[in-house]
């Protein structure tokens, strides 16, 4: 009963009163994939209320909004987002639901990498055409980036919420010393691969910073995003590739098409090394519910199918 | 020349898997085309095609991305929907066209609801545009059984079909076959639209099967010779697709079947009986 009356007089609170009231509650945060999610739920601790739209094993390049995410949105007051074109369906999201959040870009401050050329997908106009710019949009693929998109939401916080900026900032300081420690981690475990084993094989180009920061050599017969088909020519090229360059293992990962890959495998008579997490997280019991625990998991498929075979 | 035209199937497993499949599926899916366009169900394939999406949604929601569930879920879903609407139309006064299109919006959107469910839809684009490039072993023999049952289900019952497209009225009044006949042929459309979403994916599989039979229309107005020329026609469409899209960087699946459109808007014009020379023969007629 008394949760009811405090509820329908915080309820009179928000539709009476400007912002400044809204403090003692918590912060409504939506963020636009599961990884963001997990780096807004570090930072943010119980003094916001989640939302992601994209949830585990989904894929934000074609996710298709519902009524409730547009809700959701509307009543947001911070919405965290990838930028760079990463998230397709937003900007209709935004516009549907006439929300008056801020948007944040988290990738505001990182250094952005050109998609992947270089590879085998110079010729593909049309995959590379809907990123803008022709920018890789993962940049949370590499722990350094990952820093910055912390930073990014703390930042973020304490302009919606002044009263918890000290909380933000203290979480925010104690994650990104976790996230420099997994770094160590990823190094030291790329250390262990000869370099010469170094280049492996992906069904999506999700890997341009890892590969960037962490000097492995990612091959994909898809282009830069899941949208986009792949051709006979980038499989024949790929093809190609990896009888001339030696792949030492080949992955799928936990949302694309794994048929195409395990063709190339048969073909190329590399093993299937196990499922790569790039674009999402797992759910809460698979091997990657958190980011820290997805890029560990992902350094140690790679290094146990590489130094396995 | 060997370089632009043979190379490819020679150096890579993958194109010659994809040539193999798209090749029996054109071998079974052709000649069906004919017999829907003759019926005048050329949309038929269409509505077919999105008809199947809830049988494969629920078996890839069951069992992920499994050729054999998504077949059964799909050829379930397919047998359905014709059956309804076949039998919509044979024992009411509605037309086949009205309850087609009743079933299969029907079908369609408890398809999109079932994919929904599973949270994104990457997968529903997987299952409606499938990639020729990535055919198993096992989506090869789906597609090989496929087509012998096609051709087999064919010569036995050609006769009757032929009968059937021609003037139903009369085979009914002949022979019993009729109304059996209508609902397998409605059985051969659907198993080469599941055995098509392996390949092409359901949206583009219709183009294997209607586009060749519509362009061989317009070079034949007998029953045999315009089956044997919509099969050639879906064969060279998929050889011409399969290189276009090795030399040009383009998706296979479109490819292949803006081959067949090629084809198709060349016979209109230049076909025995397209404008050109039924132009020509009418001018003819008036000089004389």
């Amino acid at each position: 009963m008394h949760r009811l009356i405090a509820l329908a007089s915080v309820l009179t609170v928000i539709t009476l009163t400007s912002t400044a009231a809204i403090s003692a509650q918590p912060l409504k945060v939506v963020a636009s994939f599961s990884i963001i999610g997990d780096f807004a739920k570090n930072v943010g601790g119980d003094r916001i209320e989640l939302t992601t739209l994209v949830g585990p094993d989904g894929d934000a390049h074609v996710y298709e909004p519902s009524p409730a995410d547009a809700v959701t949105m509307s009543k947001a007051d911070v919405v965290l987002v990838n930028g760079l074109q990463y998230e397709g369906f937003l900007q209709r999201l935004v516009d549907a639901s006439a929300t008056k959040a801020s948007i944040v870009e988290l990738t505001n401050g990182i250094d952005p990498l050109d998609m992947a050329v270089g590879h085998e997908h110079e010729g593909n106009g049309a995959a590379v055409n809907h990123h803008q710019g022709g920018l890789d949009p993962h940049a949370f693929q590499s722990v350094a980036n990952a820093k910055v998109y912390v930073g990014n939401i703390a930042g973020a916080f304490c302009a919606a919420d002044a009263a918890g900026c000290d909380v933000y900032k203290a979480n925010a300081e104690r994650y990104t010393a976790e996230l420099g420690a997994a770094e160590a981690y990823i190094e030291a475990s790329v250390e262990a691969i000869p370099a010469d084993q170094r280049t492996i094989i992906t069904s999506h180009d999700a890997f341009g910073y890892f590969e960037n920061a962490y000097g492995l050599t990612f091959l994909a017969p898809e282009g830069i995003s899941t949208e986009a088909e792949a051709s006979a020519a980038d499989v024949a090229a790929l093809i190609r590739q990896v009888r001339e360059e030696k792949a030492s293992a080949i992955f799928v990962e936990n949302i694309t098409n794994p048929r195409l890959i395990e063709q190339i495998a048969a073909e190329t008579g590399v093993t299937v090394g196990g499922t790569l997490y790039s674009d999402a997280l797992s759910k809460a019991g698979g091997p990657a519910p958190t980011y820290i625990d997805m890029m560990k998991n992902n350094i140690g498929t790679i290094r146990g199918a590489i130094l396995g075979s | 020349m060997y370089d632009l035209l043979i190379a490819p199937f020679v150096e890579f497993g993958f194109m010659q898997r994809a040539l193999a499949g798209s090749l029996l599926l054109a071998l079974g899916a052709c000649p069906v085309g004919v017999f829907l366009m003759l019926r005048r169900m050329s949309l038929t394939g269409d509505a077919m095609a999105h008809a199947i999406l809830p049988g494969a949604a629920a078996g890839f929601l069951l069992y992920g991305l499994q050729i054999v569930p998504m077949t059964i879920g799909g050829l379930v879903a397919g047998i359905i929907v014709a059956l309804g609407a076949g039998a919509v139309s044979r024992f009411t006064v509605q037309r086949e066209d009205a309850s087609m299109a009743a079933f299969y919006l029907i079908s369609l959107a408890l398809g999109v609801l079932i994919v929904s469910l599973r949270g994104s839809s990457v997968d529903l684009m997987q299952v409606l545009f499938g990639t020729v490039l990535a055919l198993n072993d096992d989506a090869l023999t789906l597609i090989a059984l496929i087509s012998g049952v096609t051709l087999l289900t064919l010569a036995v019952f050609w006769r009757a079909l032929v009968a059937e497209c021609l003037d139903p009225l009369f085979l009914r009044s002949v022979s019993r076959l009729g109304t059996p006949v209508h609902f397998i042929f409605l059985g051969l459309v659907v198993l080469n639209l599941v055995g098509g979403f392996q390949a092409l994916g359901t949206l583009l599989s219709v183009g294997l099967m209607m586009l060749p039979a519509a362009a061989a229309r317009f070079w034949t107005a007998r029953v045999e010779p315009m089956c044997m020329l919509a099969f050639a026609f879906g064969a060279v469409s998929c050889v011409a697709g399969l290189l276009i899209s090795y030399h040009g960087s383009l998706p296979s699946g479109p490819a292949i079947i803006l081959s067949a459109g090629t084809i198709y808007a060349a016979s209109i014009f230049f076909g025995t009986r397209g404008i050109f020379n039924t132009k020509l023969r009418h001018h003819r007629h008036r000089t004389a």
